[in-house]
């Protein structure tokens, strides 16, 4: 990060905050994640989010969108808690095991024969819920902490030109949706004017109306104000094209979804994986392609991959990586028996704690995106 | 470069066309200035320059609008976006990057220009418009005035041949909206650039304007502004001055009026003296203070608005006026401080007994309407006053009589939802009115309207406090004055003299005809009779 070759790279490193590129965000997140759901070892999971949570906590800015990760993190709760819960209710699992809470069982007609509800609540169902709901918990803060660093109209930006009509629609939805909070805020408040406390329905329906109306006429002014200035210029593009185009994108989609369902779905024949996600990545690519064809835009100091893009993005790779290497190797650490305390391996705790890199790599972000003069 | 013939046009399920046979030529280079009431079809005109109206309104146009020679009937807004920079009434709400830099760049990005060409073009704009300090700040951080030169500046960059303004200046106070009008002013002399603005506050711009365009009744009238002003539906006071003393060709600047004004000075009787200003008080604030986290919004201070008297807040953006009319109404945060409205402090009070001693209209006041139609809401705000029912529907129409009970609240002009959310307020019976800004999409005989009201509010004993940028409309509505600057009290006292002594708030009136006279209406009653037509 320190050579000085060219003068760009120096005026670019002189100014020290800046934001990183988006994509590197996603990759080390999406690394994180990918790591996360290849154990049930509740430490490893954990670690993972506590690791998370320190590069959000170290990363992030002001913007609207870095404030949202302890929503993400209360998400991740309330999902540990349904799994256990669920377990319970629905019990079942090895009648050995060691009883918690002896509870009787509710007999289900003959229909339901394979449901079991309630039971004698065992330690291993517990064990199994609350693990398989930390890996769900761990994926979503996952994502949740890319949330909170990349910022989405970078993204946008960067995001092939085919998309454009997308793109409109999740631009306006990211501009819009932080204002939400404030609109919600400012009704509320409004409310309290016609002398009017009361809860419930009514209520919510006196706060709903106004704020619904503010974010749309916000979502029509702002794409208004897009189109005005050349968003999507189409150039020229025939019925013919928009045909295949649309085709291909259909195609796309279509192998990417069952491809994606052969992969998870063990029992699927295997031509259905691998060969039917690769089709159809092929078929939405070529789509973006011909779509992007006549689209002609530049941009405007294009955000570039410097040394710490590669390695926040590398260290999500090497949690990823790492976590499946050992998932085959260390069949006991990544996957603990239970009942019993799960054991850890010196190689898996360095291969999640390879995440924490952004904390000491990523360049502090840039400030004043603070709201200024909040209520004037 | 832009021509209407016979252009039409009607909005979807409208029962009368918003504009109809509008013939209108502009030349290259031209400064328009677009008046008329408000919902008149000034936006609706503007908007027609770029495809916004009908590609994104919905509608019918019937005829041919020309841009540089081209028709552009059925091209979209993006394919005009090189010929026509648009800048909407609020800019913050049409910004789609974060920082100022990025938004310069934004149009260009999208014509596809080469790099080295969009980092020249973003340099000379931020010098051009004077905000190169600003690059790198958040779109969201600057005020009003910095705001708007960055929308106007965002447009500038993809080298428009037109640049369209849809109130430029509604939001803004006096002294910036000075600054973005001398920019624009600016803009028309160095760049050669076809200027269409429209802009409530005439007064401003008139003097810079080749021709005028008068929207009225659908029909569209054009001319040199100081003829089209001689019966213009809206006219700013010094042309109100101008027609009362029948003064032809009708003064445009105040330069100008003031060389006119000098033999009717002598002629006028005397001033207007001093309304008396011991009243018994409606309201006693002491040491009001508003924090949130680290900013002080307000600042110990100290408020007294008497009986029938309308007392103005007055400075610039963001100088704590809201967060007062909030902290003396009860329910906004208040960090320190006491109010006292009849020997009670609303503060401690719940909502619904707090508006009973202070109402309040705030500055987005259709933000307490959620109903079908003005009918339910009255009836709602009589429930929730616990009166008789019919109360807030005969204060409505003593505000403002003949409002459709079966419309939709939303459909309401500007002026008409100000009304019917003031009735709502006043359905509570409270010793004191406050009102956050009410003049925002006001024209000139709304304004008067409204003074009217507020006039007659305070007239029946009430306390009235305003918050206001418009000098006009205070001089005409107020008794005093109070100016704040970072959340402190900078001057109070009497209207006449507060707004006389500082020259951002002298209204037109006291520039001509010096500091003792405010308003057009009390020149009017010191004219000596023969003179008045």
């Amino acid at each position: 990060m320190t050579t000085v070759a060219t003068p760009d790279r120096a005026r670019r490193s002189a100014r020290r905050r800046r934001e990183l590129h988006p994509g590197a965000w996603w990759l080390w997140a999406l690394g994180l994640a990918a790591g996360a759901s290849f154990t049930l070892n509740p430490v490893l999971l954990v670690l993972l989010v506590v690791i998370a949570g320190l590069v959000v906590a170290a990363c992030r800015g002001d913007a609207p969108w870095a404030l949202s990760f302890r929503y993400y993190l209360v998400f991740g709760a309330v999902i540990v808690a349904l799994r256990v819960l669920f377990r319970v209710l629905l019990g079942g699992g090895n009648p050995d095991a060691q009883v918690l809470v002896p509870l009787p069982e509710i007999p289900l007609p003959e229909v339901a024969r394979s449901v079991q509800l309630l039971g004698d609540v065992t330690v291993d169902e517990v064990l199994i819920g609350l693990y398989d709901g930390m890996r769900l918990a761990a994926l979503v803060i996952c994502v949740g902490a890319a949330n909170s660093l990349a910022n989405p109209k970078r993204l946008l930006a960067s995001a092939p030109p085919a998309l454009y009509e997308v793109g409109a629609a999740l631009v306006v939805a990211v501009s819009v949706f932080p204002q939400l909070a404030e609109s919600v805020r400012r009704v509320d408040r409004a409310r309290r004017l016609r002398g009017d406390a009361g809860r419930g329905t009514g209520a919510m329906h006196r706060v709903v109306i106004p704020v619904l109306e503010d974010a749309l006429d916000r979502s029509m002014t702002l794409a208004a104000g897009m189109d005005a200035r050349g968003y999507g210029r189409s150039g020229s593009a025939t019925a013919r094209e928009r045909l295949v185009t649309g085709a291909l994108m259909l195609a796309g989609l279509f192998g990417v979804s069952v491809g994606t369902y052969g992969y998870l779905d063990s029992t699927a024949p295997p031509l259905m994986a691998w060969p039917m996600l690769v089709l159809g990545l092929a078929f939405a690519g070529a789509s973006l392609w011909s779509a992007g064809r006549r689209v002609r835009r530049t941009r405007y100091r294009p955000p570039r991959w410097w040394p710490a893009e590669y390695l926040t993005a590398g260290s999500g790779l090497v949690v990823a990586v790492g976590l499946k290497l050992l998932a085959s190797h260390q069949v006991e650490v990544l996957h603990p028996a239970i009942p019993g305390w799960p054991p850890v391996s010196v190689a898996a705790l360095v291969v999640v704690v390879v995440g924490v890199v952004p904390v000491f790599a990523a360049p502090a972000p840039p400030t004043g995106h603070l709201r200024a003069g909040e209520g004037s | 470069m832009i021509r209407f013939d016979d252009v039409t046009f009607w909005y979807d399920r409208a029962t009368a066309p918003t504009l109809s046979g509008v013939d209108l030529q502009i030349d290259e280079g031209e400064l328009v200035l677009v008046s008329g009431r408000t919902g008149s079809g000034k936006s609706t005109l503007l908007a027609m320059m770029n495809g916004l109206v009908p590609h994104f309104s919905g509608g019918t146009l019937a005829g041919d609008i020309a841009i540089a020679g081209d028709s552009i009937i059925g091209r979209p807004p993006r394919e005009l976006a090189h010929l026509v920079g648009y800048v909407a009434q609020d800019p913050l709400a049409g910004f789609v990057s974060d920082t100022v830099e990025e938004e310069l760049a934004y149009g260009m990005e999208h014509l596809g220009l080469p790099p080295q060409t969009m980092r020249r073009r973003v340099e000379e704009t931020l010098d051009l418009l004077g905000i190169a300090d600003l690059r790198h700040r958040s779109v969201r951080s600057l005020s009003g005035g910095q705001q708007q030169r960055v929308a106007i500046g965002s447009v500038l960059t993809m080298h428009p041949r037109v640049l369209v303004l849809d109130e430029p200046t509604s939001a803004l106070d006096p002294t910036a909206a000075e600054d973005v009008l001398a920019t624009i002013a600016r803009l028309v002399d160095d760049l050669a650039l076809t200027v269409v603005v429209a802009e409530h506050r005439m007064e401003r711009v008139v003097p810079f304007a080749d021709r005028l365009v008068i929207v009225r009744d659908g029909r569209v009238e054009v001319g040199p502004p100081a003829t089209m002003l001689v019966d213009a539906p809206v006219a700013p006071p010094l042309v109100e001055l101008g027609r009362l003393a029948g003064w032809e060709p009708l003064p445009l600047s105040v330069r100008e009026a003031r060389r006119r004004a000098r033999p009717l000075a002598a002629r006028l009787a005397p001033p207007p003296c001093e309304r008396p200003t011991t009243r018994p008080p409606a309201l006693a604030a002491r040491g009001v203070s508003v924090r949130y986290g680290e900013l002080v919004a307000v600042d110990g201070v100290d408020l007294t608005i008497g009986r029938g008297e309308v007392v103005a807040l007055m400075g610039r953006n963001g100088s704590g006026k809201s967060s007062l009319l909030w902290a003396i109404q009860g329910s906004g945060d208040r960090t320190a401080g006491v109010v006292d409205v009849g020997g009670v402090d609303p503060g401690d009070l719940r909502p619904a007994r707090a508006r009973m001693l202070v109402g309040l209209v705030p500055q987005t006041a259709a933000d307490l309407l959620y109903l079908e139609t003005v009918d339910r809401e009255c009836a709602a705000a009589d429930d929730q006053a616990g009166v008789a029912r019919g109360t807030c529907r005969s204060l409505l129409d003593r505000l403002t009589p003949a409002i459709p009970a079966d419309r939709h609240p939303r459909d309401l002009s500007e002026g008409q939802k100000l009304a019917l959310v003031l009735a709502i307020v006043l359905t509570a019976q409270p010793a004191v009115i406050a009102l956050d800004e009410p003049t925002r999409g006001l024209d000139y005989p709304g304004k008067a309207e409204l003074v009217r009201i507020l006039r007659g509010l305070a007239a029946e004993g009430r306390g009235v406090v305003v918050s206001s940028h418009d000098v006009e409309f205070v001089a005409a509505a107020a008794d005093s004055v109070v100016v704040l600057a970072d959340g402190e009290v900078v001057s109070s006292g009497p209207a006449r003299t507060v707004l006389a002594e500082s020259p951002a708030f002298a209204p037109q009136v006291s520039k001509v005809l010096g500091p003792e006279w405010l308003t057009v209406d009390e020149v009017a009653a010191a004219m000596p009779t023969e003179v008045v037509r």
